[in-house]
């Protein structure tokens, strides 16, 4: 393994993000939901309850919840995000022949691959950084709500970018752009809906449709990764009352396990390993 | 690249393939390929659509392995990547980003090539120059013709200074100009020593710059060998009257087609003896036919015996 080509490709794929102008749209974009949100959660102070004004512990309750709600949708758009710029990245070069005069280069085909992931893993993690900061932050100062982990929520949420990301690639070693974001999304979904049965089956101690959230955590630990942000996004007080808002996907009832987080970190770097070995293998 | 050819001629052979069979399922798309192209060659890999000449550029460079052979691109096994750091390579399907700037695209293949940084502008320079672009580095290849595009593709081949060129189909969209600009871009490389490995199927483009060629068919080498001695045909003949005799001093016996006459076997290199000998001996020359094919002639003749 050579670190030049690495590089080289990592820093052109970074540089089509710029110059096809997809972070700036979807910066300008965040910034517009920022500011909306932003606007939204400083109202609620001075919302009233039965004729008086919510008190500051309401407030921040109330704050907790719908912040989780913003989470949710954030964690889509990075998934959607992670799916849509990692699919045509390796299909489409294949496809269009592009690929054929960068391969000819002394290059292994696990470079290119690598410099590709790291060329949008980077910008993926830095929007989810400073996206979700900027959010905490608004929060805290409209509401005074605070999540109690906020770095590990976003580490959490980078996470499951990352592993959207790196199965789209992996994807995309064979099946063609369109088919590779298509199907990636639908696992995405399909785990989501999982991890929603799978609370189902715990709140109601039925062990097979626990099962199935479970395994679908071991598959693809996208809902896995979504459930350990909300766990650091709630308050405390959630944890313990979750289990009366049985199969809501914005509760969680204990945080990831570091023997959890190992694993999800095993699982991407297993899933390249097949992505570099799949394109190593086929026929350009 | 002055000095490549010198160095390399004592490496032996710049492209070797034994037994190169490729198989696609069912389909056999290379089916033993013996070749060898020597250091500082042009050479002309012909055939007709499908006969496998794509396929196997891709072999040399490693984008495909080989379903069974073995094979050597400038001394190291096929897809190698030192040898790879040696080959410019135009591909048959020629595109770039084109959300990149002309320079861009080669200041990236300097790169990848693994060029000094401070020689990039140079090289860019000089390469876009090379192929027609000079001036056009900074519009944007999205805004560039196809022929362009393949001019583009060109300069990206010549990055680095490579001792071996491959260009596949390399004028395919370039108008007659172009076409002229490419065949002066193979002597200038055979000049400077490097070995051009031109796939092409426009038998007259081959014909004008290469010194060796291969006719391949359905994945199997027809022929191959010096252009002379592929296009040497039947030999000289002379159409003329009042020829006594059977045969010509110092040439030999004379066969008679009407008012043509030739001497079997003669080569065709010997033309200007065979029309003083006919002079000497009393015959009237109106007509001589040097008894050359022309490349399309040979080409049909392979396919057709195949």
């Amino acid at each position: 393994m050579n670190w030049r080509p690495v590089e080289v490709i990592a820093g052109l794929t970074a540089q089509e993000l710029l110059r096809r102008r997809l972070v700036h749209a979807l910066v300008l974009l965040t910034a517009l939901v920022l500011v909306l949100t932003g606007w939204g959660f400083s109202r609620i102070p001075h919302l009233h309850l039965g004729g008086e004004l919510l008190t500051p512990q309401l407030a921040k309750l109330a704050a907790a919840q719908l912040l989780l709600l913003v989470m949710f949708m954030f964690s889509f758009v990075v998934g959607l995000t992670a799916a849509f710029l990692a699919a045509p990245s390796v299909a489409g070069e294949l496809e269009s022949g592009v690929a054929l005069a960068v391969l000819a280069r002394p290059i292994s085909r696990a470079e290119f691959l690598l410099g590709r992931w790291l060329g949008l893993a980077l910008p993926l993690l830095a929007y989810v950084a400073l996206s979700a900061s900027v959010e905490f932050w608004l929060v805290a100062v409209g509401t005074g709500y605070a999540p109690p982990d906020p770095v590990g929520a976003e580490a959490a949420l980078a996470g499951q970018g990352l592993v959207l990301l790196t199965l789209t690639l992996a994807l995309s070693t064979r099946l063609s752009a369109m088919a590779s974001g298509v199907v990636a999304v639908v696992v995405f979904g399909a785990m989501w809906v999982a991890g929603v049965a799978g609370a189902f089956g715990s709140a109601f101690h039925n062990t097979a449709i626990s099962a199935v959230g479970t395994v679908s955590h071991l598959l693809v630990p996208s809902d896995g990764l979504w459930r350990a942000a909300v766990y650091e996004i709630q308050p405390k007080l959630f944890a313990s009352a979750s289990l009366s808002r049985v199969g809501s996907p914005f509760s969680a009832t204990s945080g990831a396990t570091p023997a959890y987080l190992a694993f999800s970190g095993a699982w991407v770097l297993l899933v390249l390993a097949i992505a570099v070995l799949s394109l190593s293998r086929r026929e350009v | 690249m002055a000095s490549a050819g010198a160095r390399e001629r004592s490496e032996g052979q710049a492209v070797i393939t034994r037994g190169l069979t490729k198989r696609y399922g069912s389909r056999l798309a290379l089916d033993g390929l013996d070749l060898e192209v020597g250091h500082g060659e042009v050479f002309g890999f012909l055939g007709p659509n499908g006969a496998g000449k794509t396929t196997f550029v891709k072999l040399l460079l490693g984008l495909g392995r080989p379903s069974s052979g073995t094979g050597q691109l400038l001394g190291r096994p096929l897809g190698d990547r030192a040898a790879r750091s040696k080959v410019g390579y135009l591909p048959e399907l020629f595109r770039y980003q084109g959300w990149l700037r002309a320079r861009e695209v080669l200041t990236f293949h300097c790169r990848l090539a693994g060029l000094p940084g401070a020689g990039f502008p140079e090289e860019v320079g000089r390469n876009l120059e090379l192929v027609g672009l000079g001036g056009r580095g900074e519009d944007l290849v999205a805004t560039f013709s196809k022929g362009m595009q393949q001019r583009l593709g060109l300069a990206v081949a010549l990055v680095g200074s490579p001792r071996l060129v491959v260009l596949d189909e390399p004028t395919s969209a370039l108008d007659p100009v172009g076409r002229h600009d490419v065949r002066e871009l193979i002597r200038r490389l055979r000049q400077a020593g490097v070995t051009v490995f031109l796939n092409s199927h426009l038998l007259s483009e081959v014909e004008l710059v290469c010194d060796r060629v291969a006719v391949v068919d359905r994945g199997r080498v027809l022929a191959q060998g010096a252009l002379a001695d592929l296009l040497s045909g039947e030999g000289p003949r002379v159409r003329c009257r009042d020829l006594p005799g059977e045969g010509l001093p110092g040439l030999g016996a004379l066969a008679r087609d009407g008012e043509w006459v030739s001497v079997p076997g003669l080569d065709s290199s010997r033309t200007p003896e065979l029309v003083a000998a006919i002079v000497a001996a009393g015959g009237r020359v109106y007509q001589v036919d040097e008894g050359r094919q022309s490349l399309e002639d040979r080409f049909l003749q392979l396919l057709e015996r195949a």
